[in-house]
């Protein structure tokens, strides 16, 4: 998010998923669409049947690299370099969008002094992707007329995620594929709210909307309307609060819906920030891994079971409707409304509507939308007003901050690479059955789906002397686990893959301790592991 | 684009070239008859149900895969058309199980439905030999009885059209053909992904909702109109409940997603009926939980972190929201976080 704010003004997919099958060409980096979005998966695999010419950029041969055009199995965290010496290629063979840079862009030049040391063979080096390949891919990128990148968490997972952002960003406005049906720089929401969170504020720099926190004209905007005194000084990133909990100076935490033990990084760094507390309230549906560690649990609600709105990937406002009375007596957003009134802030609202309508009084993107205006369809924020259409298709003419601003961005290596004792590289992500907490309490899915297999290359295997029915110890610096894998080539030799839904075999106990300095977001992409037999 | 005039039963209507007969008819309310026919999958024309008669035309064609020209005229229900669709169910009824009081389809099912319309019983002609497959519920989620299927394709179609898996085909010949996995194996020992778009389109009780056998019949279900909570695609849903029970999601008309959903959004959400669902606060005493009234817990929460923010100051507190609960808990949250405990440390696991 932080990444496209900066190039663009606004962090969110640019096109809606409808554009699918308007683009000509489909550039995916780092999402396995077919398994972490299957119903966007549905429709790019439905484009390319149609004819749209398909680019992967993944180390794993995912369903969509077995189809494409070109499949560029790029080292792990590689993908600066790669963008760079795209965007090289296509400087050299003057490839680029020169109108739309000229018009609509700034700070060209920076771009064009650093990708300019990003040769061909260079690049081959650092990616290993072949410099045929590379030139084949950015000339193909460049020359066809709508062209969409699209991106997950393979990008933004990384120490460098917000630098792979603006390199992804830095491509597209460079061949002008922006503001247009079919084009775009499109990151896909993992989780069915990521967007509507981020629009909330539930950000430690930000209000509803985006606003900043440190803006004093925001902040009187906002203490006005709540009647009460506010800060404006930014607040804690999640691995910031854990480490806060450690020295001792975090003493409180309310936790809703969030289960940091199994899905944050470094699970034992987070199980002893949790046991420093003085106070810990979980609200959540299960009695979760974190939800152990509190003091009182308050009983969630699921979506079943509340009326309001979650914004998907597109920047879509949707209704989301009550369908049985929530199991333990109330909603979640009543539960929250009811702490605060007990702690003095008036929250005396009549139903989820109220909380909308305010939220949407505060916050201009929103601001026209309402129950009424979503009751069939939804709407895409920027809404500014009660007559607006909403806006599918961002940056039409104009980015939201004026002008696109490109960023030079150098190779930025990950953070814990493999050695001597620890010779793999695991990299982590989602498949298509399971969801962060609530599946595994599927009984059907986990009928099928019940257990980890840890995906691990036939040369490895064979060295390792593993067999179908075997399984691991997997260890890193940080915590060890046992897993069931399988063996495949869609993991290049000294990668294994993991998901991340298993209890059993909780993949972050594993996962590294870095994050990108900018967003906060842990490296769950590349760490250093081994792998032993266990004796069968 | 060129407008096409047609006539269809005496209606005289303008519409876009390349417009069904089926299209037309239905955009001056008259209700074509179909069953292998459906506006997201391909038109085939295969169960000869959408029939109808167009002057100049020697045999009777398939409304759904026949294009309107200027000037047709079209009758949608005359005689020989009636007894065209009469003769078509009447096959279909004669390889087709009569077990319709227990049938999970019943109230729901377009053979039966079309079957009352025209008054065709099983029975009444073309008695002879009939099918006697085994059942492949062998897996969680989908019951499959080959038995009821009446071969109109749309879960094929599904599987290549909307999931892209072809997974499903036509396996064998003549009377024998049958759909179904590669193979003809069980879907458990195929490829298929469980999205169920098979079972949505599905026109007979050859397909059904494993989870949903038995717990109530198709008018007895509430439909609440919703956003699925699996991922950031926002698929629109329809989650079924019956007595104050939700035991079901079904597909429903979606701009995201037309009617399109995958495995989590149709069978994983059974979660919210675990037995292991937390019913009541808890508050831990002595490093054991224990059950507590909402206004004892909300209390608690209340006088401690004001007695933490008292003591230590906004700095000693963070929440932390989520990207699975709505934007209304969410402004909550970071209301209270800002408001109330008077920090803005208040964050999320989805930052990037």
């Amino acid at each position: 998010m932080a990444g496209l704010a900066t190039t663009f003004g606004s962090g969110a997919m640019t096109n809606p998923i409808a554009d699918i099958d308007q683009a000509e060409l489909l550039l995916l980096i780092g999402t396995n669409t077919t398994e972490a979005h299957p119903v966007i998966g549905y429709k790019m695999l439905k484009a390319r049947r149609e004819g749209a010419r398909l680019i992967v950029v993944d180390p794993r041969r995912t369903e969509l690299a077995d189809l494409a055009d070109y499949w560029l199995q790029l080292r792990p965290g590689t993908d600066i370099a790669l963008l760079n010496g795209l965007m090289h290629i296509i400087l050299q063979e003057g490839l680029e969008d020169r109108a739309f840079i000229e018009e609509r862009c700034e700070n060209f030049e920076e771009l064009r002094d650093t990708v300019e040391r990003y040769t061909p063979e260079r690049v081959a080096e650092i990616t290993g992707v072949p410099v045929e390949t590379l030139e084949a891919v950015a000339r193909l990128y460049a020359t066809t007329d709508r062209a969409a990148l699209y991106y997950t968490l393979g990008i933004t997972e990384h120490v460098s995620g917000t630098m792979n952002v603006m390199s992804c960003a830095n491509l597209a406005m460079l061949t002008g594929h922006l503001g247009r049906p079919g084009t775009g720089v499109n990151p896909i929401r993992g989780q069915n709210n990521v967007q509507g969170a981020c629009d909330m504020g539930a950000l430690p720099n930000v209000y509803p909307g985006y606003q900043n926190v440190q803006s004093p004209e925001i902040q009187a905007k906002f203490e006005q309307a709540w009647g009460v005194p506010l800060s404006g000084e930014i607040g804690l990133k999640i691995p910031e609060m854990f480490d806060a909990a450690h020295r001792g100076e975090l003493k409180a935490m309310y936790i809703l819906g969030e289960n940091p033990v199994l899905s944050d990084p470094n699970t034992n760094h987070i199980r002893q920030g949790l046991e420093h507390l003085e106070f810990l309230v979980v609200q959540e549906i299960f009695l979760t891994e974190t939800a152990q560690y509190a003091d009182v649990v308050l009983p969630g609600g699921s979506f079943a079971e509340c009326d309001g709105t979650f914004t998907n990937t597109e920047r879509r406002v949707q209704r989301v409707r009550k369908a049985v009375e929530p199991l333990a007596g109330l909603s979640d957003w009543q539960t929250v409304a009811e702490v605060m009134r007990r702690m003095g802030m008036p929250a005396t609202y009549r139903d989820a509507s109220e909380v909308f309508d305010e939220m949407a009084a505060l916050t201009p993107s929103y601001a026209g939308i309402s129950y009424e205006r979503i009751e069939h369809d939804g709407l895409h924020w920027p809404c500014p007003t009660k007559d607006h259409p909403g806006t599918p298709i961002l940056h039409v003419g104009k980015f939201s901050r004026g002008k696109g601003r490109f960023q030079g961005i150098e190779h930025i290596p990950p953070g814990e690479l493999p050695d001597e004792k620890y010779p793999f590289i695991l990299s982590t992500g989602r498949v298509r059955e399971h969801y962060n907490v609530t599946t595994a309490y599927s009984p059907g899915i986990m009928a099928l789906w019940g257990e980890e297999h840890a995906w691990i290359n036939p040369e490895d295997a064979q060295a390792l002397g593993l067999a179908a029915d075997s399984r691991v110890r997997v260890s890193s610096r940080r915590g060890e686990l046992v897993t069931a894998i399988e063996i495949t080539d869609r993991v290049p030799p000294g990668m294994v893959w993991m998901s991340f839904h298993h209890a059993g075999s909780p993949s972050n106990a594993l996962t590294s301790h870095l994050v990108d300095p900018i967003s906060g977001t842990g490296e769950y992409k590349v760490c250093a592991i081994k792998v032993e037999k266990l004796a069968s | 684009m060129d407008l096409i005039p047609v006539t269809i039963d005496g209606q005289r209507i303008e519409v876009p070239e390349g417009t069904s007969v089926l299209e037309a008819a239905e955009l001056i309310g008259i209700d074509v008859p179909r069953l292998c026919h459906d506006p997201v999958l391909g038109a085939v024309g295969t169960c000869r149900l959408c029939v109808v008669e167009i002057d100049g035309m020697r045999n009777l064609r398939s409304s759904c895969t026949t294009k309107v020209t200027p000037e047709m005229m079209v009758r949608t229900k005359s005689p020989r058309v009636v007894e065209s669709r009469r003769t078509v169910l009447e096959l279909l009824l004669s390889d087709h199980p009569a077990d319709c009081l227990t049938c999970e389809k019943m109230g729901n099912c377009k053979l039966a439905e079309y079957a009352y319309d025209y008054g065709v019983r099983k029975g009444l002609s073309f008695a002879g030999e009939e099918h006697r497959y085994e059942l492949d519920d062998t897996n969680p989620f989908i019951v499959r009885d080959p038995n009821k299927c009446i071969l109109c394709g749309k879960c094929v179609r599904a599987c290549q059209e909307i999931t892209g898996k072809n997974v499903l085909g036509f396996a064998f010949r003549g009377f024998d053909t049958k759909a179904a996995p590669w193979g003809d194996t069980s879907y458990v020992e195929s490829d298929c992904i469980f999205c169920g778009n098979c079972v949505a389109v599905c026109p007979t009780g050859a397909l059904t909702e494993k989870g949903m056998q038995g717990q109530g019949r198709a008018w007895e279900m509430e439909k609440v109109r919703t956003t699925c909570s699996f991922c950031g695609v926002g698929c629109t849903v329809d989650l079924n409940v019956k007595d104050g029970k939700v035991v079901g999601v079904t597909s429903t008309d979606g701009t995201v997603n037309d009617q399109a959903m995958c495995v989590k959004g149709r069978f994983g959400w059974d979660y919210i009926n675990s037995e292991r669902r937390l019913t009541k606060p808890l508050i831990k005493r002595e490093g054991r939980f224990e059950e507590a009234s909402w206004d004892e817990a909300l209390d608690l929460v209340a006088s401690r972190l004001t007695d933490l923010r008292d003591r230590y100051g906004p700095k000693a507190f963070g929440a932390l929201s989520s990207a699975r609960t709505t934007n209304e808990t969410n402004y909550l949250m970071q209301k209270f976080a800002r408001g109330v405990m008077g920090t803005n440390s208040i964050d999320h696991c989805a930052r990037t």
